[in-house]
């Protein structure tokens, strides 16, 4: 082991951060690249289920608070794509292997957003689990990650909470909004759960990203946590949880609960998902309508010159 | 993206430093400021921001750190610490 890379074990074992210009191995910066990357996109296309809604949304209130949430989307995809710059790539370059489809994006974007209610579950239960991946990752070992994290957290706080109170608006309202509610809180309950990523037996990075301290909890210690923080929450709106295997164990003291359907999270990830192909269509879409625009800042830059 | 890399800087509230806060690109330096504002204050974490394109900041390798930093550590007269003085001596 040479100095450098004494120095970057050294800096892991103390859980202090490593930072842009220090050496680190190759696997380390792959790594980080490849999840940054695909945090960046999740946020950028996690813009347009909800952004969907955002002409029908019922008052103004709602289009206002909506507006102001699908534009946080967009700004944590910018810090993102900020802290993976650190690391030596192109922007340029992450965006077109977004659009190519080379570099994944949350398997969660990948479903429909048919109904208004939707709007509020995405911000309880995609929002909700979001944060309970993101808050350890404000400890992670790189350091321009760490503090992404940080901002995101902190605005994503309001997401989850604009959901809740637009699903307890609905549960107080008529036998049909209740209805729509729980339909809703049916259809993404498991793809939430997949949201924490595969089983840890079948999740073959796990352990390095730990040794590395770029994850800080596997893949089921954070879905435990996950069910065991909604499971009140449910109570409190008055919804069930599609899950008949899901009950409090004394034992434990966590809640047991079913395994989503693997294969479903496997098809949806390999771009077989119901609206895989509509969200990086329209991602093309709007990168190429938006050139104009590109245009006319590079011609003001160079006129400003 | 269209533009070179900003370094963006804010400053919280009055009496404090600017802070880096992160990156973006613009075509221009009016564009970044107005760019960093959308992006970085968004719910007023600012009364005044800084960009200044990456590539004009000079900055310290950490292979540099030993001949920078070290000899400040055996410097411990530096230190209020380091001087022996009575207690019962006032305002020392």
């Amino acid at each position: 082991m040479d100095e450098s890379e004494r120095q970057f074990e050294d800096t892991i074992a103390r859980h202090d951060r490593i930072e842009p210009r220090d050496w680190m191995p190759d696997g380390y910066r792959r790594t980080l690249v490849r999840q940054i990357a695909q945090h960046a996109h999740s946020e950028v296309i996690g813009m347009q289920p909800e952004g969907a809604w955002i002409t029908r949304a019922p008052s103004l209130r709602r289009r206002q608070v909506l507006l102001a949430k699908v534009q946080d989307e967009a700004g944590h995809g910018l810090y993102l794509y900020s802290a993976a710059e650190t690391l030596g790539v192109d922007r340029d370059d992450l965006e077109q292997q977004l659009m190519s489809g080379a570099q994944k994006y949350s398997s969660i974007f990948n479903y429909p957003t048919p109904s208004y209610a939707d709007v509020g579950t995405i911000g309880w239960l995609v929002d909700g689990a979001a944060i309970c991946n993101q808050v350890p990752l404000c400890r992670t070992s790189y350091g321009p990650y760490g503090r992404a994290m940080v901002r995101i957290c902190k605005e994503e706080s309001f997401h989850q909470r604009q959901g809740f109170e637009l699903l307890m608006t609905m549960m107080g309202g008529t036998d049909e909004q209740r209805a729509m509610v729980q339909e809703s809180v049916d259809r993404f309950w498991w793809p939430a759960l997949m949201m924490f990523g595969p089983p840890d037996a079948d999740s073959p990075n796990t352990a390095r990203s730990m040794a590395w301290g770029i994850k800080r909890h596997t893949n089921d210690e954070l879905r435990q946590r996950f069910v065991d923080m909604t499971v009140p929450q449910a109570d409190a709106l008055g919804v069930t949880l599609p899950d008949p295997e899901l009950r409090w164990n004394e034992e434990r003291g966590h809640h047991d609960f079913g395994q989503p359907d693997w294969d479903e999270l496997k098809r949806v990830v390999s771009g077989d998902g119901p609206c895989n192909a509509e969200r990086l269509e329209h991602r093309r879409r709007a990168h190429d309508e938006g050139e104009w625009v590109r245009a006319a800042a590079r011609a003001a830059g160079e006129a400003s010159r | 993206m269209t533009g070179p890399l900003y370094e963006v800087f804010v400053r919280a509230k009055r009496g404090l430093n600017h802070v880096h806060v992160g990156s973006l690109h613009a075509a221009d330096d009016r564009t970044a400021l107005s760019h960093a504002r959308d992006v970085y204050t968004r719910r007023n974490e600012g009364v005044s921001i800084w960009v200044v394109r990456a590539d004009a900041i000079t900055a310290s390798s950490p292979d540099e750190k030993e001949p920078l930093f070290d000899p400040a550590g055996d410097k411990v007269y530096r230190h209020p610490t380091f001087y022996e003085v009575p207690d019962d001596v006032p305002h020392l």
